[in-house]
């Protein structure tokens, strides 16, 4: 194996705990974070699957972002939609054998690729030109558009200027999965790529891309309204209960 | 304090403004003395080490509250809130968007709690910044320009509600000892009178023994406005402007007639003679707590097996959202603390229940004679107080809280006209003076976040020739009425709703 290879073989799997590790770490503290009232943004759903509609509509929709602005919201739904699609696309470098399914969709994954970087550039333009939204940009704010930018341009390039053996590529992350080490070709598009995906990982779970799963666990969203009629407490507010006397 | 404020001019449409950093830049409300202070458990002054203090308080927090934790974190940034918050509209200071009110305390988190924050270069990366005594001054100032309204919420693709930040924002800063003189001074009063007026019990009876006559002069029938009244079924709980304010105790008359029609006995109580619950706008919740543990009191003392609620937007938010879990007022706990309350109440009726919820029950019912052109000179709209469109509900359904007080002012009114639909619902704009902002030291706060509203109401008022705009919030009430002259709107142009009801109902036994 080449001493290249080593480098992304460490890189990866140090991506990978991070990610893990820190969202697992996340999960944890938002899950046994209590909401101890309830802040349904009202008007709110009466039942449970009330929510899981809400949600859904949020999730996949965007629908608050649909209310609040419409270029906005066409350029994140290009991108996460494209995103989607492509890394749909991606999981043939992970399975031995490609379900038709995702073969048979091979093409479209690369007007997603397309879509994805049209979607991050108009995030990008808006972020600059839109005056209230540059106030509240920081540098990390740019750096991760410009980050998935990178990451699809430089897949982009590999389909259509600067090829790679893939053939290799998937030999090398079925590798790591078994921990039987393989080399990496050694294309510099490749290795961008992929050390742009690395450090897109490694930052996830300690940086504002954790909202993929923190808008599960939002209150003013994932709450039924229903306060009238269950009694709804945190575990840190019981012992402040003290009957009547007072 | 010397300083002219300038109205903002009304256009046929809402411009977003260009930003204009600093405009707003000020020393904010007027700070709580020891006396505002002590009584609800803060310190009186700035603690020497208020730096550590209030960095710990933060940590603290965002381990009780996962709203807290959450949006810190998820903030992506997106810019669809900057363009929605009232105060940003009427003054052009960025620091009134939205997601940068929020920055001002997220900054911080990022530099104590995110590995961000540990090293210099990466703090410059996200933006994270040390507490300074101006980060703590900005704090105080725009924390104080934000109303609590939640209108930013509803925006968010996160569901991110800014006024969860800022009652913790305001939390900490209570906790180091630089509380807001208004607010707090205020639920001092409720600890020690009972209301925020600080009207004592005998005084309240005198006012409502007033009313009576009132009525009986007006009617020539005898409407009752207990007070204290033991074993009655309903305890109503208002808040207290409705006992001496204009318009809310028109409102308030309207209860009364309405009570004496359905033939419902009912009662005030001096001990809790206040909905209002500011302890909600500094977001603490233990005295939120205790003062909703005096309604409860008020409910088992009295003995009542239902409880209704007066016209207040907040309130009805702390009532509805959060009287169940902060003192059993409700239904459906299983604990000995909330069934001792919740055995005496009656199953079959919501608790609390809203007044306007009471009536339209009673309109749809034919229990009341109206005769709404009694209002025919006026034509009216209504405005949706932030609290109850975006924080509560009336009735069964989802959105009853924009139905129900609407059927009722249709049902006593023949004239009603919505004005545009982005700036009621839930998508309604605050009047300018929520979230314990309803003060004069903040006259200029007010008087440029009511412009959404008043250019609303104002296009309304020409367009579609509305005289009145009604609404159903002691705090709304008492701001247009200052504010809306600064527009150039008489300040007889708030009503409240049930003024309409009483302008329409017809006693039984009532001669004319
Ligand atoms: S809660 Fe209301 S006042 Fe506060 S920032 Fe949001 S829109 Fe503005
Ligand atoms: S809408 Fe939500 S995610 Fe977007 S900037 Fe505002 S608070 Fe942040």
């Amino acid at each position: 194996m080449s001493a290249i290879s080593y480098v992304y073989t460490f890189l990866f799997y140090a991506a990978a705990v991070l990610l893990v590790g820190g969202l697992v770490r996340k999960i944890y503290i938002y899950a046994k974070t209590p909401a101890p009232l309830k802040i349904p943004t009202t008007p709110a759903p009466v039942t449970r699957a009330g929510v899981v509609y809400r949600m859904f509509k949020e999730v996949v929709l965007f629908e608050s972002l649909f209310k609040g602005n419409k270029p906005t919201w066409l350029f994140a739904f290009l991108f996460h939609f494209g995103l989607l699609l492509v890394l749909i696309r991606h999981t043939r470098y992970f399975v031995e054998h490609v379900p038709s399914l995702i073969a048979m969709s091979q093409w479209a994954g690369i007007y997603a690729g397309m879509a994805m970087v049209a979607g991050l550039l108009g995030l990008l333009a808006r972020r600059i030109v839109v005056d209230r939204v540059r106030y509240i940009s920081s540098p990390s704010d740019y750096l991760i558009l410009l980050l998935l930018i990178s990451i699809g341009l430089s897949g982009l390039g590999m389909k259509y200027v600067a090829h790679t053996d893939i053939v290799q590529v998937k030999a090398f992350f079925l590798g790591l999965l078994r921990f039987d080490w393989q080399n990496l070709p050694s294309d510099g598009v490749l290795l961008v790529h992929l050390a742009l995906v690395a450090i897109l990982m490694m930052i996830f779970a300690y940086s504002k891309l954790l909202h993929g799963v923190g808008i599960f666990f939002s209150p003013t969203r994932n709450q039924v309204d229903n306060a009238r009629e269950r009694r709804h407490i945190a575990d840190w507010a019981k012992p402040l209960d003290k009957s009547s006397g007072q | 304090m010397a300083k002219e404020i300038e109205t903002p001019e009304v256009k046929e449409y809402l411009d977003v403004p260009h930003i204009q950093p600093g405009v707003m830049q000020g020393d904010g409300p007027f700070i709580a003395k020891p006396e505002h202070q002590e009584p609800l458990g803060f310190p009186g002054e700035l603690v020497p080490d208020w730096q550590n203090k209030a960095i710990d308080k933060l940590g603290e927090l965002k381990s009780k509250y996962r709203s807290l934790q959450l949006f810190l974190d998820i903030c992506v940034k997106c810019g669809s809130c900057t363009d929605k918050c009232h105060y940003f509209l009427g003054t052009a200071d960025p620091k009134n968007m939205p997601v940068a009110r929020q920055d001002l305390l997220r900054k911080v988190y990022r530099r104590y709690y995110t590995i961000w924050g540990k090293f210099g270069f990466t703090r410059k990366l996200v933006g994270a910044q040390e507490l300074t005594r101006e980060v703590l001054d900005d704090w105080y100032n725009y924390y104080h320009q934000c109303s609590e309204c939640r209108r930013c919420s509803v925006f968010c693709p996160y569901g991110i509600d800014t006024a969860e930040i800022t009652m913790a924002a305001r939390e900490i800063l209570d906790s180091v000892g630089i509380g807001m003189k208004y607010t707090n001074e205020i639920i001092a009063k409720v600890f020690k009178i009972g209301n925020n007026l600080g009207l004592p019990g005998p005084a309240l009876k005198m006012t409502l023994e007033d009313l009576e006559e009132e009525i009986e002069d007006d009617t020539g029938v005898k409407v009752e406005l207990p007070v204290d009244r033991e074993g009655v079924d309903v305890l109503l709980i208002t808040p207290s402007a409705d006992f001496f304010a204009e318009p809310h105790i028109d409102g308030l008359i309207g209860y009364a007639k309405v009570f004496h029609e359905a033939g419902v006995s009912w009662t005030v109580s001096s001990y809790a003679s206040e909905a209002a619950n500011f302890s909600m706008f500094i977001g603490s919740y233990e005295n939120m707590k205790r003062q909703a543990e005096r309604i409860r009191k008020a409910a088992l003392d009295l003995g009542v097996k239902r409880i209704i609620h007066g016209e207040c937007g907040h309130a009805w938010r702390a009532a509805y959202s959060f009287w169940n879990t902060l003192a059993g007022v409700g239904h459906g706990g299983d604990d000995a603390y909330s069934r001792e309350l919740q055995k005496q109440l009656d199953p079959a009726y919501p608790v609390p229940q809203h007044i306007c919820e009471f009536t339209w029950d009673l309109i749809q019912r034919d229990v009341l004679t109206l005769d709404p052109s009694e209002n025919d000179h006026m034509t009216l709209t209504f405005h949706d107080s932030c609290n109850v469109a975006r924080a509560s509900r009336m009735g069964d359904k989802p959105g009853g809280q924009f139905e129900i007080p609407r059927n009722v002012i249709k049902a006593v009114c023949n004239n009603y006209v919505d004005m545009p639909h982005h700036t009621i619902g839930e998508e309604t704009y605050c009047c300018g003076g929520g979230g314990g902002l309803l003060t004069d030291d903040l006259m200029e706060v007010r008087i440029k976040g009511a412009l959404p509203r008043m250019q609303a109401l104002k296009t309304t008022m020409e367009g579609k020739g509305v005289t009145h705009m009604a609404a159903i919030c002691a705090i709304c009430k008492t701001q247009f009425s200052k504010v809306m002259p600064y527009y150039e709107i008489g300040m007889d142009r708030i009503v409240s709703v049930h003024q309409l009801v009483s302008n329409a109902i017809k006693l039984t036994g009532q001669e004319d």
